[in-house]
C-alpha cells in the first residue's frame, strides 16, 4: 500500500490509524463546540450573572439576566450615582459546560433522592434495563419466530403481514392509555409500548431477511434428501443466524428510542422519570449526565454484541472484505 | 491456409465402438420421454423444452450441450425435481421422478455449500437428512474428502476455500448420498481455465473409480467432448434435440486428444449444429470505421 494514503479518495479503504483518528474525531469536534461556547467568554453568553447587586436591590449575586437587562441596570445605577451591578457574562441555564456535565457524571450516582420514596440513579437506570429487557424479550419471543415462518411459508406470510403491515403504521404511544387501561400504571404498560413498538416491525423485517436466504441453498438441501421441517431447522434458520442477530441488534436500537414514551405512561419512572425530575430542580448537568449515559449503554452493549456476533458466527468472517 | 482433412465423427474406432455396444447393454438408469416444458411469461406461453426423448446407461458419461436459451438448465432441474415438466415424464430406474430426493445428486453451477458448515459438515448433510448417525455421517463424510483431495480442509469453512475447491466439496457432497445419478449444471463454468481443465480431470478420474451415471450440462464444446460418452446436443426456440453424439475419442482421455483427428471432427460437428453457418442474423458483426492515424491495416500491413 503506498505510504501516504489521501484522505478524500472516493470510496477507498483509509488506514487503521486514519480510522482511528477520525473515530476519535467524531466525538471530539462536537465536544469542542461545546467547549467553546462554553470557555470562550466573547462566544455567545447571551446572560450576565450578578456577582455584586450593587445598588440594584431586585438583583441577587447568583442571578442569571439578559445582557440587556443588566446593562440597562448599570445606566441606571450611574444615572442615579449609586454603586453599579457587576457580573459576567455566561451561558443560560440549559446549557451547562463540559467540566460540569462531566462531574454530574459522578454526583449524579451520589445525589440523594429529594424524597425518601423515590430512586437513586443507579435504581433508575437498571429499572429502565429491565423495562427494555422485558419489552424487547416478549416481542423477540413471539417476533422472530413469527418472522421465520413468514419469511418461509408464502402462506402465513400472506395471512399475517398484510395486518402487520397495517398496524406497524399505527403509533406505539397511541395506545398508552389503552395499555394502562389494561395492564395497571406500573411497569405492565411500559413494557407494551416498547413491545408493540418493536414487535411489528421485528415480524417484517425478520421475514424480509428469511426470504433473502439464497434459494440455490434450499434447492442444494433438496436434492441431498432435505425434507419439510429439515429445511426449516437445517438450512433456512443456520442460514439466516447471522443476519437475524444483526437484526435483532438494530431492532434493540429502536426499542431503546421507545423507552422515554413508554417510561411516561402511567406513573413515570426509570431514567426518564429522573431526567424530568432533575429538569424540574433545573440540575441540567445532571439531566445532560442521564442523557449522555443512555447513548453509552447503546453503544456499548451494540459494540459487545457486536463482538459476540463474531465469535458465535465463525463463518461469517472476513465475508464482507470478499 | 490449408484446411486439415478429417475423418467423419460417426467413424468409431473397433475399441471405441465395442465399449459403446457394451455401454448400451447396461441397465438403464434414467429415461427422458416426450418430456416438455411450458412457461407462462409476458409474450405468452413459451416452449422452453419440447419432446426430449434420451436415455442413460449405467456407468455412462453424458453431457448435455446447446446454445444459450436451449432449456438446458431447465431440463436438469427437472431431472432434479425442483422443476416439474409440462408433459412427459421422468424415470429413474424405471420408477417416475416427481420431487427432488437423494437418489439424484446435484451440483450447481454457482456455490451452493451451506456457508455455516465446515467442510465435513457439509458433506455429512446429506447424509444426516438420510438418517444415518453422526459417527458414521462422519466417516463416509471424511472419505468422501479424501476421494477429492481435501481431507486437509475438512474443518474449514466455505468461504475458506477456492472456487475449484468448493466444487470439489459440492461434489463430495452429492456422491456421499450414493446417488444413482449425478446432475452436474455448468459446475465449472465459474471457475478459471486453469482450474477447470484439472477439474475434468479430477472428475473423469472419480468416474472412474465409482460406480456413477453422470449427465453434465456444459456449454464448452472442448469440456463436452472431453467428458462425455455421448453428447446430447439441443437446439434452442424450443428446446429439442438436435443430435445425440457419440464420441468417437477413445478412452482413457488425455488433455493431448484435444488435437486428435477424432477430437477436431467431433468439434467440428458440434459448431456446425450450435452455430450453423446459415444464421441469418449479422448483429455479431461490427461496422467499423477506420479511427486510426497510422495508414496500415495491423493485420495485412499494406
Amino acid at each position: 500500500m503506498s505510504q501516504s494514503t489521501r484522505w478524500f479518495a472516493v470510496r477507498q479503504a483509509l488506514t487503521r490509524k486514519q480510522v482511528t483518528t477520525l473515530t476519535l474525531l467524531s466525538f471530539l469536534l462536537p465536544i469542542l463546540v461545546w467547549s467553546l461556547v462554553s470557555y470562550v467568554p466573547f462566544l455567545w453568553h447571551p446572560k450576565i450573572e450578578i456577582v455584586e447587586p450593587g445598588s440594584i436591590t431586585w438583583l441577587k449575586p447568583g442571578m442569571l439576566v439578559e445582557q440587556q437587562v443588566f446593562l440597562d441596570q448599570q445606566l441606571l445605577a450611574a444615572e442615579q450615582k449609586t454603586a453599579p451591578p457587576e457580573g459576567f457574562r455566561a451561558n443560560p441555564i440549559y446549557l451547562p459546560a463540559p467540566h460540569e456535565v462531566a462531574t454530574a457524571f459522578y454526583t449524579a450516582f451520589t445525589t440523594e433522592p429529594t424524597r425518601s420514596s423515590e430512586q437513586w440513579l443507579h435504581e433508575s437506570l437498571w429499572h429502565s434495563i429491565q423495562v427494555i429487557f422485558w419489552g424487547f424479550t416478549l416481542s423477540s419471543l413471539i417476533g422472530v419466530p413469527l418472522g421465520v415462518l413468514c419469511g418461509t411459508y408464502v402462506a402465513i406470510s400472506r395471512l399475517q403481514e398484510p395486518f402487520i403491515e397495517f398496524f406497524r403504521y399505527l403509533p406505539a404511544p397511541a395506545f398508552g392509555a389503552l395499555a394502562v387501561a389494561i395492564l395497571g400504571i406500573h411497569d405492565g404498560p411500559k413494557i407494551a409500548i416498547i413491545f408493540i413498538g418493536t414487535f411489528f416491525q421485528q415480524v417484517l423485517i425478520i421475514a424480509n431477511t428469511t426470504r433473502k436466504l439464497d434459494v440455490a441453498l434450499l434447492e442444494a438441501a433438496l436434492t441431498l434428501g432435505a425434507k419439510k421441517f429439515q429445511l426449516l431447522f437445517r438450512v433456512v434458520i443456520p442460514g439466516i443466524l447471522p443476519d437475524l442477530y444483526r437484526d435483532q441488534r438494530i431492532l434493540l436500537g429502536w426499542a431503546w428510542t421507545y423507552l422515554i414514551v413508554a417510561e411516561l405512561i402511567g406513573t413515570s419512572s426509570g431514567i426518564t422519570w429522573f431526567i424530568t425530575q432533575q429538569a424540574r430542580y433545573k440540575n441540567f448537568d445532571n439531566v445532560y449526565a442521564a442523557i449522555i449515559m443512555i447513548g453509552i449503554i447503546g453503544v456499548v452493549s451494540d459494540i459487545v454484541l457486536a463482538r459476540l456476533g463474531k465469535r458465535l458466527f465463525p463463518w461469517e468472517k472476513e465475508q464482507v472484505k470478499g | 491456409m490449408t484446411a486439415i482433412e478429417l475423418p467423419s465423427y460417426l467413424d468409431q474406432s473397433e475399441a471405441v465402438s465395442a465399449r459403446f455396444d457394451k455401454l448400451k447393454q447396461r441397465e438403464v438408469i434414467l429415461e427422458v420421454k416426450h418430456l416438455g416444458k411450458q412457461f407462462n411469461s409476458q409474450q405468452g406461453l413459451v416452449t422452453a423444452l419440447r419432446d426430449i426423448n434420451f436415455k442413460t446407461h449405467r456407468r455412462e458419461f453424458v453431457c448435455v450441450i446447446g446454445p444459450s436459451g436451449c432449456g438446458k438448465s431447465t431440463l436438469i432441474r427437472i431431472l432434479a425435481g425442483l422443476e416439474s415438466p409440462s408433459s412427459g415424464e421422468v424415470l429413474l430406474d424405471n420408477k417416475p421422478v416427481f420431487e427432488p430426493g437423494p437418489d439424484r445428486g446435484m451440483v450447481f453451477q454457482g456455490y451452493t455449500l451451506f456457508p455455516w458448515l465446515s467442510v465435513k459438515h457439509n458433506v455429512m448433510f446429506g447424509l444426516e437428512m438420510q438418517g444415518h448417525t453422526k459417527a458414521t455421517a462422519e466417516s463416509e463424510a471424511l472419505n468422501w474428502i479424501d476421494l477429492v483431495g481435501l481431507e486437509k480442509f475438512a474443518d474449514a469453512y466455505p468461504h475458506q476455500l477456492s472456487g475449484g475447491m468448493k466444487q470439489r466439496v459440492a461434489i463430495a457432497r452429492a456422491l456421499a448420498n450414493k446417488p444413482r445419478i449425478l446432475l452436474m449444471d455448468e459446475p465449472f463454468g465459474a471457475l478459471d481455465a486453469q482450474t477447470r481443465s484439472k477439474m475434468q480431470a479430477n472428475l473423469i478420474e472419480i468416474w472412474r473409480n465409482i460406480d456413477i451415471t453422470v449427465l453434465f450440462i456444459t456449454h464448452d464444446l472442448d469440456e463436452a467432448i472431453y467428458l462425455a460418452d455421448r453428447i446430447l446436443v439441443l437446439k434452442a426456440n424450443p428446446g429439442e434435440v438436435e443430435e445425440l453424439i457419440e464420441v468417437p475419442v477413445p478412452r482413457p482421455r488425455t488433455a493431448d486428444q484435444v488435437i486428435s483427428p477424432e477430437f477436431l471432427a467431433t468439434k467440428k460437428r458440434l459448431e456446425e449444429l450450435i452455430h450453423p453457418p446459415t444464421a441469418e442474423d449479422d448483429t455479431d458483426e461490427l461496422h467499423m470505421i477506420r479511427m486510426t492515424h497510422v495508414g496500415d491495416d495491423v493485420e495485412v500491413m499494406d
